[in-house]
């Protein structure tokens, strides 16, 4: 469909005067590859099966520990924290396992981080993930989910023929919820996000998108980014066999260069948004602590009403 | 004066509180005009958003009433977005921090070539430089950011503002769209509503009253929306809750569900382990109900009462239905 390319990348210059979206490296680098891809899903969708699914992974200090900020530079103290997969990942790891056991085909992670993302990396494997992209490079401290979408986009090229990538929906420390939806207008794939509920069916995937009131069931053409949110599935633990299958699976470990980045465009130089001071917040006052002794639904009342509230 | 728009939060025209929120954070910054994104009928969607819109201080009222707008997920207001951007070259952009309203402003965000700060609780502008302020890790952390490149886009928290009336023109502007393929890539086939009843919605609520495992069973979650309901309250829960299936998954406060950051917190029957307490530590008033006088969540509470919520909660919500009269 050589229609498609043409709008993708008008839709990314006509709101930017300066044309800066369609200069952006990340997405020149994922385009060549678009069109063969698809050829690719193509003949595959009319073999009749084959899923080619990657699933983005985050590193991410332990929600169980306290969190802070380094006073150097205003980014997050790794340091003072336990690393583990974020939580809402694990499930998207699960969903792709799942796709692929139903489709066949194949799961790589892809993760960015310092060099302890390997963990994270190798627990993705040893749940049955089949290969991995690691984008590793120190520039990268500090990045911004502008940055972070813009070199996961550039690695993605990487994957021939990409059907679906899949991500957790928040991450437990930047707590943004933008990079699925960024990471789809870079690649130029329909956003389905917030997925309870994923189902794939021939070159269409449908999810039920969690809401305030309820669902939205939505639909899209493959390819597509889905990201999902927790209870959409129980995450497998890994299984001896898996820990040990992981050890000798590949594991591509690229640099910005490789993916055509320049340093300068990520990383907190590259951030465009800055913390310009951070502050701890004042302790709550403690407040009144009442035993019920068949008051206690009084005295809260009378505290309520106090504040106004009835 | 420099415009700055706010995208509007609306249910058929039915403007949401946290709009007001952000036209009044808005005049601190320039003209406030509001984008209003219309279902089917977006003519009528204006003739009902006009008055509310015009108190608070909107200037201007740009309207896309293409029905295609609402058919597809996110892309397309992204899309009307960055063309107002390019057209009227504001000083910000605001949008209401909802699960929703920041997957708008990522994408706006790569679209204009602009830095994106999420979660305001409050914005300033301080000699042409738009700050703005967060709360990070559970609350425990405020910082302050500004946008270095590009056109600020700040999502902000609803409750972060009392609204203030100042009336402007609401003058109506019309925004021809034509979509791109591209924006038309999700297409929304069902909204499927689970919710019974007039409650408000948990994201922008005023106030929420959330059960956890004390609560005993799906069954017993009756004491809570009747408490909730007293109060004109929104229901929220803890994990162990929607865990268990007792209540919807929607209704999930902390780290992996809804942030919360209303005037009044009500927690019944809740511990307040951290990942809880990261959902709704920016309340501005938080009280709790637990029958251990141990629990986590009474380091938090302005007003807290030690005992058994299946007695407590009931005569609580006797007691306000009785002095609300
Ligand atoms: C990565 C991760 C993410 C998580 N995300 C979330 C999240 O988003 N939201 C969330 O809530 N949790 C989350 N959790 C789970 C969290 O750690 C807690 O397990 C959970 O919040 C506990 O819920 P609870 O307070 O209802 O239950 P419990 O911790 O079991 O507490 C129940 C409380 O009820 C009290 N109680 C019992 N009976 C009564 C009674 N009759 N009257 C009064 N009080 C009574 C008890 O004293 C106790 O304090 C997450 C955990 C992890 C690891």
């Amino acid at each position: 469909m050589p229609g498609v390319s043409r709008v993708l990348l008008t839709g990314n210059i006509a709101p930017d005067e300066a044309g800066r979206c369609l200069l952006r490296p990340a997405v020149l680098a994922v385009w060549p590859h678009r069109r063969n891809r698809r050829d690719t899903r193509e003949q595959r969708r009319e073999t009749g099966t084959e899923m080619n699914i990657v699933v983005c992974v985050k590193q991410v200090p332990d929600t169980w520990s306290e969190k802070k900020l380094s006073s150097e530079d205003n980014t997050l103290d790794r340091g003072a924290t336990d690393p583990v997969m974020n939580e809402m990942d694990e499930y998207a790891v699960e969903e792709a396992l799942r796709i692929r056991e139903t489709h066949g085909g194949e799961v790589t992670v892809l993760s960015m981080g310092p060099d302890a993302t390997k963990e994270t990396i190798r627990k993705a494997l040893s749940m049955g993930v089949d290969k991995a992209i690691h984008v590793l490079d120190d520039a990268l401290h500090g990045s911004d989910a502008l940055a972070t979408s813009r070199v996961l986009a550039a690695a993605l090229a990487r994957v021939e023929g990409a059907d679906l990538v899949v991500l957790g929906s928040e991450s437990s420390d930047a707590r943004m919820s933008v990079v699925p939806a960024m990471l789809a207008e870079r690649l130029g794939m329909p956003q389905l996000t917030f997925a309870k509920e994923v189902t794939v069916d021939g070159g269409s995937v449908t999810i039920k998108r969690l809401t305030d009131e309820g669902y939205q069931v939505v639909e899209a053409s493959l390819p597509a980014v889905v990201s999902v949110v927790e209870k959409i599935n129980e995450p497998r633990y890994p299984s001896f066999k898996g820990i040990m299958a992981a050890k000798k699976k590949p594991v591509d470990t690229t640099s910005l260069a490789d993916l055509g980045i320049e340093s300068a465009d990520v990383g907190l130089d590259g951030s465009w948004s800055s913390v310009e001071s951070f502050q701890t917040a004042p302790p709550r006052q403690a407040g009144t602590v009442v035993k019920d002794e068949g008051e206690g639904a009084a005295k809260l009342a009378d505290f309520l009403a106090t504040k106004k509230f009835i | 004066m420099a415009e700055v728009l706010v995208l509007v939060d609306h249910a058929d025209g039915v403007v949401r509180k946290v709009t007001l929120e952000l036209l009044t954070l808005a005049r601190r910054l320039g003209e406030p005009s509001a984008v209003l994104i219309g279902s089917e009928d977006a003519g009528g969607v204006y003739e009902k958003a006009r008055d509310t819109l015009a108190e608070h201080g909107a200037v201007k009222v740009y309207v896309a009433d293409d029905p295609q707008l609402s058919s597809y997920l996110v892309a397309p207001t992204a899309e009307v977005l960055a063309a107002l951007v390019s057209r009227a070259s504001p000083a910000a952009v605001l949008l209401p921090s909802t699960a929703e309203g920041k997957e708008i402003a990522g994408r706006l965000a790569v679209k204009t070539g602009s830095g994106l700060l999420t979660d305001a609780t409050d914005v300033t502008a301080d000699g042409g430089a738009v700050r703005a302020e967060q709360q990070v890790f559970g609350g425990s952390t405020i910082v302050t950011s500004t946008v270095v490149t590009g056109t600020p886009i700040i999502t902000v928290r609803p409750n972060s503002t009392a609204p203030e009336q100042a009336p402007a023109a609401a003058t109506r502007e019309d925004v021809t769209v034509e979509l791109s393929e591209l924006a038309r890539g999700a297409r929304i086939t069902d909204r499927v509503v689970e919710e019974k009843g007039e409650r408000p919605e948990l994201s922008g609520a005023a106030i929420v009253v959330s059960g956890g495992r004390g609560v005993g069973s799906a069954e017993k979650f009756a004491v809570i929306e009747a408490l909730a309901d007293s109060l004109g309250a929104a229901v929220g829960a803890s994990r162990a809750v929607t865990d268990a299936g007792w209540y919807p998954h929607q209704h999930q406060v902390g780290q992996t569900g809804k942030t919360v950051s209303p005037q009044l917190y009500v927690a019944a029957g809740i511990s307040g382990a951290i990942q809880h307490r990261a959902g709704m530590q920016t309340s501005k008033t938080i009280v709790a109900i637990n029958k251990d006088p141990e629990a986590p969540i009474f380091e938090l509470v302005d007003f807290g009462v030690v005992g058994d919520l299946h007695q407590v909660v009931p005569a609580l919500t006797e007691e306000v239905i009785r002095r609300k009269g």
